[in-house]
């Protein structure tokens, strides 16, 4: 019991960051049908970007996520805009490859300019660890504020999407471009602000992969980018609630794996998950067999 | 008011537009009739701006409108209701006629547009929170003629509104359709329910592969040979 629980609170913990990642892939691909490979190397630099606001600009933990955030929604703004915009009329496919490569791109050159060392990332939140049921289980003040963090994150995305006018354009252009473009909405800006919402929540959670793990590296944004990407096809690509379910559950998932099993199958695991989802239920837990109405 | 002059558009290779020129007065309810693929709605998407002619002009209100991007165009003053309703099933009936409002700022205004758009069509007001994925064809119909009123046009073009639509619905939207023009919104109006079109069109243009092969006063074109052979089913 006391394993399961402690299991369980990794899992969220971890869980909410991929879903955070999650996020960025199924709100991209729910607008423009693009696997954005390149998310994960969003998140890496918003992760450098919250190191060296800590370390260079001394700033809280707070306002070190807000510029990282902000640094990273510009990111993905510039990589939409020069990569991905001038293939909007080209194949899925051209578009897919292209992302690859921004991603490779981006995974050498942060290579080149951050080294290839990995960098301790600074406790900007002192590291406390709470103890209960005898001392058996244990949760960290940093497994906390990942998931305070998360939650409000998602709270706040639910809203902007829900209730604002961009979030409900958001909405209109994932459903139908032509249309949208017919109610005088500009559609390339409303895909810009969907890269940017994406790219921030991407920021924040390598902020909190580097807290977790307490180090960051130039190619940290793979593996998790990967497991995210699990995530929201787990949920179903395109949907919103979809990718903080497919996150959470595939957090718990990995962590119960290496828990009672075995970390080296973890990964066998979740990517046996993906080829099973594929099998069983391609458009995932939460998604619907769309059909049109004429 | 709106003026379509020696207008090509191609598809790739596929010539769809070969030189039309159209004109439409204000307060008038044009009809564009024709047979499936005689470039009715490419007629509407050059004209809102969703498809660049490779030649002629569209002038509205004397201002050229090819080069400009759909949003401006919407901003001029003229809303299109497209083929097939395309409205946004995953959005509420009421988030569908935000939308329609999207370039307008006066929050006032938009309240007492949307106030009209419910008089006209009370059915969208009973569901204006349910999607409208949900809705009937005949109130997608409706709702997005709504949507399109919300931007206050003063043109309007229609893609066939009786597509797929029961016939007693039909003469309902029709109805409508002379409502919003007696109230002082010019119609373009795209059908192929010839019959129901040059009942309360004004004027009439009869596209043929791309190609206007006749217009004129629509109760006079009712009454032709021509027509009534092509189009009116004898």
């Amino acid at each position: 019991m006391e394993t399961f629980i402690a299991q369980l609170l990794n899992g969220l913990s971890l869980g909410s960051i991929y879903a955070l990642i999650a996020l960025g892939y199924t709100m991209v691909y729910g607008i423009i049908q693009l696997i954005n490979f390149a998310h994960g190397e969003v998140l890496m630099i918003g992760a450098y970007a919250g190191y060296f606001a800590v370390t260079i600009l001394k700033l809280n933990f707070f306002a070190a996520l807000l510029f990282a955030m902000v640094v990273s929604a510009l990111f993905g703004m510039i990589i939409e805009r020069i990569a991905y915009k001038p293939l909007r009329r080209s194949t899925r496919l051209a578009v897919l490859i292209t992302a690859i490569g921004v991603s490779l791109f981006l995974q050498n050159g942060g290579l080149q300019v951050f080294g290839t060392d990995y960098i301790s990332f600074p406790q900007a939140i002192p590291r406390v660890t709470y103890k209960f049921l005898d001392g058996n289980v244990t949760i960290t003040s940093h497994q906390i504020l990942i998931l305070l963090v998360t939650i409000a994150m998602m709270l706040i995305l639910q809203y902007i999407v829900q209730k604002t006018k961009i979030g409900k354009a958001m909405r209109a252009v994932s459903y139908d471009k032509d249309a949208a473009l017919l109610m005088g909405i500009d559609v390339d800006s409303v895909i810009s602000v969907t890269f940017a919402l994406g790219s921030a929540l991407a920021a924040v959670a390598g902020v909190l992969l580097g807290m977790y793990y307490q180090t960051i590296h130039p190619l940290m944004g793979v593996m998790p980018g990967l497991k995210a990407f699990v995530a929201a096809v787990l949920g179903g690509i395109g949907i919103i609630p979809g990718a903080m379910a497919g996150g959470f559950l595939l957090g718990i998932i990995e962590a119960l794996v290496s828990g009672y099993w075995s970390t080296t199958f973890r990964d066998v695991v979740v990517f046996g998950l993906l080829i099973l989802i594929l099998i069983v239920k391609p458009v995932g837990l939460l998604g619907k067999d769309t059909r049109e109405k004429v | 008011m709106l003026k379509i002059e020696n207008l090509d558009v191609y598809y790739g290779a596929i010539h769809a537009l070969k030189g039309i020129s159209l004109e439409l007065n204000e307060g008038e309810i044009v009809t564009l009739i024709g047979a499936n693929g005689a470039g009715k709605t490419t007629t509407l998407q050059t004209i809102s701006g969703l498809i660049r002619p490779k030649n002629g002009s569209i002038t509205f209100q004397g201002q050229e409108l090819t080069q400009r991007p759909a949003q401006e165009i919407v901003k001029m003053g003229i809303s299109q209701v497209p083929e097939g309703r395309r409205v946004f099933a995953n959005l509420t009936v009421l988030e569908n006629l935000e939308m329609g409002a999207y370039l307008r700022k006066d929050k006032e205004g938009i309240k007492a547009t949307l106030e009209k758009v419910y008089a006209r069509f009370p059915r969208l007001r009973e569901r204006k929170k349910q999607l409208a994925g949900t809705l009937s064809g005949g109130e997608q119909q409706m709702l997005a003629m709504g949507r399109a009123l919300m931007s206050q046009p003063t043109l309007l073009l229609l893609d066939e509104p009786s597509m797929g639509l029961a016939p007693i619905l039909v003469q309902e939207i029709f109805s409508i359709i002379q409502e919003i023009n007696k109230a002082g919104t010019t119609i373009l109006l795209v059908e192929q329910n010839a019959h129901m079109a040059l009942s309360i069109a004004h004027r009439a243009y009869i596209l043929e592969t791309g190609r206007i092969v006749a217009s004129g006063d629509a109760k006079e074109l009712a009454e032709s040979e021509q027509v009534k052979k092509a189009y009116l089913g004898g």
